[in-house]
């Protein structure tokens, strides 16, 4: 009984490890390809470069040119996702306690309209958004944080309320009788408590706000600012040839930080998934 | 300790007294840019779907012709019957493989942390990407049967489900493995004890234990699914097209989303009334599902 248990486990390895493998090919194929010449991409997708084939670094050289400096983007991209970030992670977790903890009417109102947010579809405020980012020069990338702020509230309110509710009360009392302000109470006592969904709230916008194509390419002012998925996007949709080479490069560069950042905060990525999951 | 405090146990007035001067600090910037970010857009796009418009400022209101007009759309209602069965396929497509996946992870077999950030990874890369390098692909493959991805709906509809179950089931997979931990090891062992097998033990024990996170999984699924756009549009934009008879049209791998930025965005700017109404009508039936499916699963999950 205990050597067939042992078997199945073994086997079931086994297995996983073929899934494994076949899991990452897609990712390997955008690495083996970006090192192709354009016009074998299509024709020898899945062959190994060849002399005639490899390219060198050239998709590279012309990637990086193509359709605008991606070095811009990119830049863009990173400097949206932190200002995002930054700014939801402050606002709505200062929000979030107050809701919690003076509760009174409004307080109920926002909470449950922020609830209300999650379920609604981009399209049904994007044509309005687009035009209202517009008019109030929310259309820089300096400046669409606050649009992001505002359209991506409901979450992070939601699981700042959740938790704050479970943090004893007693702990605030006390400093507030040893003398500390709002500020400090918040601060200094409620802050570090919350460090936990702090990292998981974090952690999902950042991949929501990286990875976000069509609120940055309504709402951008597209002739000045352009970010990874909008590049890569404009790259394809607009160009009479593509050069598929280059696009592979282009991709290859845009997902190497991105998984870069998945090893090294691995643990936390996996924890925030699951603490976002409650939302259901 | 109970789990629900006393209501007043989350707010005494020694706390909420103080706060409540600094309002304008602590909720202010949320509320202001909620507002300008959600409630306003989201008001002025109800409003706007009973409307003849071309921008925000030249609004007349002619009652319901917009949503008459959504719902003679050919286009938009084969997107909604596009949209659902691409919906009901992947909803059980990902729940079955990543709950599968999440099974064999809590074996305590070897490996298992390795496959786990293997199969998450997938999750990080973006919606426009993974549509491109998934393209790549499926032409590498058709391209030696001396066909495309965009020439057959057939085609772009399982491409789609491929993708997104790559996608998705690593997704999926966390939630199940953090219900499948929480199940209670003494129930697992009582089964034993009472002589149940593997497959009894499964069916009786572990799936009505981990309802929660099955409630949550379809749930996100379901309306993922219903919501997906970027990766509609990297992969197929919709193609091929087929003209009807009437001139017009259709998108044969179109979903709704992309449906309703196609009609605000396309060659006609007299059509976005009709965009905004079938905007409306989309976070309507997304809402709906969402509730329906999950009270239906609700229902199944047991207190513990």
């Amino acid at each position: 009984m205990k050597t067939k248990k042992r078997w199945g486990r073994t086997l079931l390895s086994i297995v996983l490890a073929i899934v494994s493998v076949i899991y990452v090919l897609p990712v390997v194929m955008v690495v083996l390809n970006s090192f192709k010449i354009n016009t074998f991409v299509k024709t020898e997708t899945f062959a190994l470069p060849t002399a005639e084939s490899f390219a060198g670094w050239q998709n590279f050289i012309t990637g990086v040119t193509l359709g605008g400096s991606f070095w811009k983007s990119a830049f863009y991209s990173l400097l949206i996702t932190v200002l995002s970030t930054a700014l939801i992670l402050i606002f709505t977790s200062m929000a979030a306690w107050y809701i919690s903890r003076v509760d009174s009417r409004f307080c109920r109102l926002t909470y449950l309209l922020c609830v209300f947010s999650m379920v609604v579809p981009f399209q049904m405020v994007m044509f309005t958004l687009s035009k209202t980012a517009d008019t109030l020069g929310l259309d820089t990338p300096w400046t669409i944080p606050v649009i992001y702020l505002g359209f991506g509230a409901g979450l992070a309110v939601f699981m700042f309320v959740g938790f704050v509710k479970s943090i004893p009360l007693e702990i605030e009392e006390a400093a507030v009788i040893d003398g500390c302000g709002p500020f400090r109470t918040f601060f200094s006592v409620v802050v570090p408590m919350l460090k936990p969904t702090l990292i998981s709230v974090g952690i999902l916008e950042i991949m929501w706000v990286w990875n976000d194509y069509l609120l940055p390419y309504l709402v951008l002012d597209r002739t000045k600012y352009m970010t990874i998925p909008i590049h890569i996007q404009y790259l394809k949709g607009s160009y009479g040839a593509v050069d598929l080479g280059a696009t592979m490069a282009l991709i290859l560069l845009s997902i190497i930080p991105v998984i870069v950042f998945y090893l090294l905060c691995q643990k936390h990525i996996i924890k925030g998934v699951a603490a976002g999951a409650v939302k259901g | 300790m109970s789990k629900h405090r006393d209501p007043a146990a989350v707010n005494s007035r020694l706390v909420r007294r103080p706060i409540r001067r600094w309002a304008p600090v602590f909720i202010g910037p949320m509320v202001a840019a909620f507002l300008i970010g959600f409630v306003y857009p989201f008001l002025k796009g109800l409003y706007l779907s009973f409307c003849k418009f071309r921008t925000t400022s030249d609004a007349q209101f002619i009652g319901l012709d917009n949503y008459v007009k959504a719902l003679h759309d050919a286009s938009f209602m084969h997107a909604f019957w596009y949209t659902a069965l691409y919906a009901v396929v992947s909803l059980v497509l990902i729940n079955v493989l990543a709950f599968a996946v999440a099974y064999a992870l809590t074996q305590k077999i070897k490996g298992s942390n390795l496959f786990r950030t293997v199969f998450f990874m997938p999750n990080l890369i973006g919606g426009i990407v993974l549509g491109y390098i998934w393209s790549m692909i499926f032409d590498g493959i058709l391209s030696h049967f001396n066909t495309s991805i965009l020439l057959e709906s057939r085609y772009g509809f399982w491409g789609l489900v491929v993708l997104m179950c790559w996608q998705q089931i690593g997704y999926m997979m966390i939630i199940y493995i953090a219900g499948l931990q929480a199940v209670p090891e003494d129930m697992l062992e009582a089964a034993r004890i009472d002589g149940a097998n593997r497959w009894q033990t499964l069916w009786r024990v572990t799936i009505p234990n981990v309802m929660p996170s099955i409630t949550i999984c379809t749930f996100l699924s379901l309306t993922n699914g219903f919501k997906l756009f970027d990766q509609n549009l990297a992969l197929t934009a919709g193609q091929p097209f087929v003209i009807q008879p009437d001139g017009s049209s259709i998108k044969t791998t179109e979903m709704l989303a992309l449906n309703i930025y196609n009609t605000f965005y396309g060659q006609s700017v007299n059509s976005r009334g009709t965009a905004q109404a079938k905007a409306v009508l989309f976070f309507v039936l997304v809402t709906a599902l969402g509730l329906i499916q999950l009270t239906a699963t609700r229902k199944k999950e047991v207190q513990q």
